[in-house]
């Protein structure tokens, strides 16, 4: 694995931090009442989307399921659609028809969110034929999680990627919970990636908590995929920190443990992030509050913007049903 | 005036793939089996030879997949038929048909089309039984964003394949698979028929006979007979299912006074069920009697043709209904019964012709 220069990491670490900031913005914000529709938040999992979109091209393509915030963001989504999306204005990314788990931005390649889990991979994979219909050199991303390689239109999409040499990078996050079950409940002991191996697709399996790692495999396959070798898969172990959907903590409902969520603190991409960069001299404690400082006004910028926005017309409700 | 050139339903499709793949470097099929020896009842026969296999594209059973592929390559620039050679073989595409297709235009506010066509044989006869033979149409007409259209006459074979095609919309085009063999005009090269409206296939003042697909054979079949004992019968072939344009049909109603309507599916929630509420609401009063719904018995498919006999509606079953309305005396039903089965003669239920040989 080729090692990652540090000021490569250092100018992902903002991507890193502004993830986070703005999920811990949706979640301080939501109890407000005002953004009146599903929030699957991304925290402690922002290392994979933004190491695997540091990898893509800007023209590449990407999809992705209903916890869609990070790898939105970190393709280049505009922040303050998606903030105006989740407050259900008529400046949002779909103008208030989607919300937050319809997120969408082709301007920078971020093609579909799409809720219904593995609704989005045949989607991706048919992009990935039209790219190489037309011979274009791009490749589509495809964000899935781990209960997503338990439908049948995974292993369907995976198996005609394969027959087809399309150029997908499958980039699975596996962070042990779908909804409130365990992986162990749903799938028997072995690798995930395994699966991707049974449909022919190389496959790079790592800690999807460290960035350095996440982006250094993700270049090795995304490289793989483009150069007309077919799909690839990516697996990268990480936690979600909150509640599957909503902006609370959730340890004590039963599902999980405190210890369990404990002993997954230390291993937050953010934090061991920025210790990589400040052991490194990247990163000193005044870079990070000037970062923390652009990143809110940033932020409470794209609230401000979203909050001004009105709601679109119930008149044109039913409007652009046809084409 | 030269005489029109008579196609077959199948002759008449394929011609609209080859016009549509000439014009358009975009369109591709795709499908199980539709490169293979028997070329979807030679509905696409020489077309992978002409094209290629990368433009009548063989794929795995995947359906649902298969579907979503079709919208993604849809996204740039593609223009995607899917087939599918039995209505029950995209059951496992709804997911992406309802949840993906329909909504695609509606749910990303507008900035993304999904102009796919999704083919679907409606399978009948020669023991298909439960899973080979059904008809389908209201579960997708029941879907906003879908356009939905069964062509019952060659031409509009034709003209509707090259409009769906050149629709940008989801368009699911049910074709029944006793059609095939089918014989009438169809125009030389490309032309399209609007996915708007229903088609007067026999004009009439009697009663009105609302029928999709093949049962506007048996609704002409019966119209042919009700002629001449005295009974003219107005069949409206309703072709394109969603949108729904009921007009037509309140039209002939308000001349005729007696509505008739026949499906090839089930008559609960069915086509039927639609085209009579939306005659009661808008003309209510030009109904000189209740409205009739013809459709398949309300069980699924058999197999045996022991147990055909009842379930699909037929000639004789339409002309029940005019005789129960009143539009007929007793003997002039007896005599149109006895012209009809002496037409039919020794012909076996569960073909649709005598050339037809099993197994499909």
């Amino acid at each position: 694995m080729t090692e990652i220069a540090s000021n490569d990491l250092r100018a992902l670490f903002r991507d890193v931090l502004r993830i986070r900031m703005v999920e811990e913005a949706i979640a301080e914000r939501y109890a407000e009442q005002e953004m009146r529709c599903p929030v699957h938040l991304s925290i402690g999992q922002e290392a994979a989307a933004v190491g695997v979109c540091a990898a893509l091209d800007k023209d590449d393509l990407v999809v992705s399921g209903h916890r869609s915030h990070a790898h939105y963001l970190a393709k280049g989504g505009d922040l303050k659609k998606m903030i105006a999306e989740l407050y259900g204005r008529a400046t949002g990314c779909t103008g208030g028809r989607g919300g937050s788990m319809h997120l969408v931005d082709p301007a920078c390649g971020f093609q579909c969110a799409l809720p219904i889990v593995g609704g989005s991979i045949p989607i991706g994979v048919g992009l990935a034929l039209a790219l190489k219909q037309a011979q274009r050199p791009q490749v589509v991303g495809i964000f899935v999680g781990d209960a997503t390689i338990e439908e049948g239109v995974f292993h369907e999409s995976a198996n005609f990627a394969a027959v087809h040499r399309l150029p997908v990078v499958f980039v699975c996050e596996n962070n042990l919970y779908s909804v409130y079950t365990h992986l162990s409940d749903r799938q028997p002991d072995r690798p995930l990636a395994d699966l991707a191996r049974g449909h022919g697709m190389p496959v790079w399996r790592g800690d999807g908590n460290d960035l350095g790692q996440v982006l250094a495999q993700s270049r090795e396959a995304v490289a793989h995929a483009r150069a007309g070798q077919g799909p690839v898969f990516l697996e990268f172990t990480t936690y979600r920190w909150r509640e599957h959907c909503g902006p609370n903590y959730d340890n004590h409902i039963g599902y999980r443990t405190e210890e369990e969520f404990q002993s997954w603190v230390p291993k937050d991409p953010m934090a061991q992030l920025a210790a990589k960069l400040r052991a490194a001299g990247q990163l000193t404690a005044a870079d990070e509050e000037r970062l923390r400082g652009e990143l809110a006004a940033e932020i409470a910028a794209a609230f401000a913007f979203a909050k001004a926005s009105p709601y679109p017309d119930a008149a044109t409700a039913g409007d652009k049903i046809y084409a | 005036m030269p005489e029109a050139r008579e196609l077959t339903f199948t002759a008449a499709i394929r011609e609209a793939f080859d016009i549509a793949m000439s014009d358009d470097d975009g369109v591709f099929v795709m499908g199980e089996g539709v490169a293979d020896p028997k070329a979807v009842f030679n509905t696409l026969a020489g077309l992978p030879e002409k094209f290629g296999k990368h433009r009548v594209m063989e794929t795995p059973l995947a359906e649902n997949a298969m579907t979503g592929v079709a919208l993604g390559a849809a996204q740039l620039g593609r223009r995607p038929v899917l087939v599918h050679q039995r209505v029950d073989f995209a059951l496992l595409s709804l997911d992406q048909i309802i949840n993906n297709a329909a909504k695609w235009h509606y749910m990303y506010g507008g900035i993304y089309k999904a102009p796919i066509v999704i083919r679907l044989i409606i399978g009948r006869g020669w023991g298909q039984g439960a899973q080979h033979a059904q008809s389908l149409e209201s579960v997708f007409a029941h879907i906003p964003g879908l356009k939905v259209v069964m062509p019952a006459c060659p031409q509009d074979a034709k003209g509707l394949m090259l409009a769906a095609i050149t629709d940008d919309n989801p368009v699911i085009y049910l074709e029944h698979r006793w059609l095939h063999g089918t014989r009438g005009p169809v125009p030389e090269g490309r032309y399209l028929t609007p996915i708007e409206q229903p088609r007067i296939a026999r004009a009439g003042g009697k009663v009105t006979i609302a029928a999709t697909s093949y049962m506007v054979v048996e609704a002409l079949k019966a119209a042919e007979i009700l002629d001449i004992f005295g009974c003219q019968a107005e069949v409206l072939d309703l072709r394109v299912l969603r949108p729904l344009d009921p007009a037509m049909v309140i039209q002939s109603v308000r001349k005729t006074g007696h509505l008739i309507t026949v499906d090839t599916g089930w008559g609960k929630y069915g086509i039927g069920a639609e085209v009579v509420a939306a005659v009661a609401e808008q003309a209510f009063s030009a109904l000189a009697k209740p409205p009739a719904r013809l459709a398949t018995a309300d069980y699924p498919s058999p197999s045996s043709m022991g147990l055909i006999p009842g379930y699909y509606p037929t000639a004789e079953a339409i002309i029940g209904e005019v005789f129960k309305m009143g539009l007929l005396t007793q003997d002039a039903f007896d005599g149109a019964v006895a012209a009809l089965r002496a037409q039919k003669g020794t012909l076996p239920i569960d073909v649709p012709d005598p050339k037809f040989t099993g197994p499909f």
